[in-house]
């Protein structure tokens, strides 16, 4: 049933698509979604869709890898420790509603026109979400659960490994996941200038050379890769938050 | 329910003191109002105490306190002799809620104070699905607690208690989220695991019924701050049919009248 739904909600989009390519120019500029996956299929044969392919995934890959690593740690420590908090909630607070997009420029200036600036970026915008969770997350958590694991003689490291980080780990997944879609729009963005790899540049440059095939491939592209890690997102809190799935019998 | 163990048990004459805690006194803010009050209770080896009180008047303050996750501003509490001033591995604590974690199998949760001791991961497991066993929880222990009911979840939380060989167990409330058929029921698997394993236990409550039925000695904690305004013995405690007894009931009213008298002051 679900497989039915799923299948139905794709028909209805290629439907839409068709109507909307048959409106605007006949297919010649918007392609129709048989001429879109056919270049699509064929680009799976040439080198250049992987290389672009391969150069996207590594950078928004590296980034939620680098935002995660700095982000949940950090929302951790402040969701749970008072004195930490004071101190850096304001700090958080304050630049939150910042768009972090805009600070690009900045970006670039300091640490160059290369993939550290794209990275930096990307997690900069992904680590907000998730730090914010996570704090939240934790700071919400019954302090029961600290005092009853206390009991049993627990040390500061024992806490934070069998009480707070699976705490935070839904929490943490959930920002992620939700994060996967910005992940991708920001990437988009960095990657339509000053590189030449990558399907952000696919998009832009085939657009340049009113190559319409070329840059569905692109759309394409990036569209499977945002699926790909919101799945892939999935899978892991799957497999590292299982009691999350279990169901009274 | 209960089923035979295969391992000893440590048991300590009655006359042992195994806790004892003088002139207990508590307040949160500095200048906030009290909560407890020279407050004392000696805990002997076959002692089994009910602390009741009304909702609100420190009880689970004072378990805090007997067990080392909080500190008095006044008094001194000691387990057979040494200071607490940090939770004791021998001192076992249920607490009414959130006392399993929600992300461990029950197997895990019970086993979790011996992987913090530093108990190999065989061993663990094997006392904890041994101790699962002799609680007639066999088959839960690779379920979550949110797959248990509300009693099998405080039947776990008391097995975790118990696998560490504890000298004594403190319980805050452990029956009061379930409803009164299965409250009824976990305050007789208490007393059996009572007189099975003899570890002295101090458990608070508000309900009249389950201090009688569970307290050697029953304490009156009252007024503000909280002091122990009564003490009274319970002689028909252990018998698993004192509910239906006369000198139950007489007991109870005992009691109640206790609380009156406490509620208004005298
Ligand atoms: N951590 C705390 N900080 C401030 N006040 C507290 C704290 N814990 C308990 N209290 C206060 O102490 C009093 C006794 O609480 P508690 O020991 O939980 O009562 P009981 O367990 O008998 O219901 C209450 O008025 C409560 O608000
Ligand atoms: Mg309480």
């Amino acid at each position: 049933m679900r497989f039915v739904r799923y299948v139905a909600a794709l028909a209805a989009i290629v439907l839409i698509w068709w109507i909307l390519s048959a409106l605007f120019g006949g297919g010649n500029i918007l392609p129709d979604p048989v001429q879109a996956f056919s270049a699509f299929g064929a680009s799976l044969g040439t080198p250049m869709f992987w290389n672009h392919l391969a150069a996207s995934s590594g950078r928004v890959l590296l980034s939620m890898a680098l935002a995660w690593a700095a982000a949940f740690p950090l929302g951790i420590v402040m969701g749970s420790s008072r004195k930490v908090d004071a101190w850096l909630a304001p700090f958080v607070f304050v630049t939150y509603p910042v768009p972090k997009i805009v600070l690009l420029p900045v970006v670039l200036l300091l640490f160059g026109l290369g993939n550290l600036s794209k990275v930096l970026l990307i997690s900069l915008i992904l680590g907000y979400q998730v730090l914010v969770a996570v704090r939240d997350g934790v700071a919400n958590l019954n302090p029961r659960y600290l005092d009853s694991v206390r009991s049993l003689g627990a040390g500061r490291l024992d806490l934070f490994r069998e009480v707070l980080v699976p705490a935070a780990l839904p929490h943490g997944f959930t920002a992620l996941r939700l994060g996967t879609g910005t992940s991708v729009a920001v990437l988009f963005f960095v990657e339509s200038f000053a590189t030449t790899r990558g399907l952000g540049y696919l998009i832009m440059d085939a657009w340049g050379r009113l190559d319409y095939r070329d840059m569905f491939v692109g759309i394409l592209g990036m569209s499977l890769l945002g699926a790909a890690l919101f799945e892939a997102v999935n899978g892991l809190e799957h497999v590292l938050c299982r009691w999350r799935r279990a169901r009274i019998r | 329910m209960i089923q035979p163990a295969a391992t000893g048990y440590r048991k300590d004459s009655e006359s042992e003191t195994v806790l004892r805690a003088d002139d207990l006194s508590k307040r949160f803010a500095a200048n906030g109002p009290g909560v407890l009050k020279s407050v004392s209770i000696t805990v002997g080896g076959g002692d089994t105490y009910a602390v009741v009180g009304p909702s609100g008047c420190g009880k689970s303050t004072l378990l805090y306190l007997l067990c080392g996750l909080l500190h008095p501003d006044a008094g001194t509490v000691r387990y057979r002799g040494e200071p607490i001033v940090r939770p004791h591995p021998e001192i076992a604590v249920v607490l009414q809620d959130f006392g399993l974690l929600p992300w461990k199998t029950v197997q895990d949760n019970v086993a979790l104070g011996l992987k913090i001791r530093g108990v190999p991961r065989r061993e663990r497991r094997q006392k904890a699905r041994e101790m699962l066993r002799i609680l007639g929880l066999a088959g839960t222990e690779d379920r979550y607690p949110s797959q248990l009911s509300g009693g099998e979840q405080q039947r776990v939380a008391i097995a975790r208690a118990l696998v560490g060989d504890p000298g004594l167990l403190l319980l805050d409330e452990p029956f009061s989220s379930l409803d009164a058929i299965t409250r009824e029921r976990l305050q007789h698997y208490l007393l059996e695991i009572w007189n099975r394993f003899r570890v002295p236990y101090v458990l608070v409550t508000h309900s009249v019924e389950e201090a009688v039925f569970l307290g050697k000695k029953v304490l009156v904690l009252a007024g503000r701050p909280a002091a122990i305004v009564e003490v009274m013995e319970n002689p028909g405690f252990g018998d698993p049919s004192y509910r239906d007894k006369k000198t139950f009931h007489a007991m109870a009213r005992a009691l109640r009248r206790a609380l009156d008298r406490a509620a208004r002051g005298e």
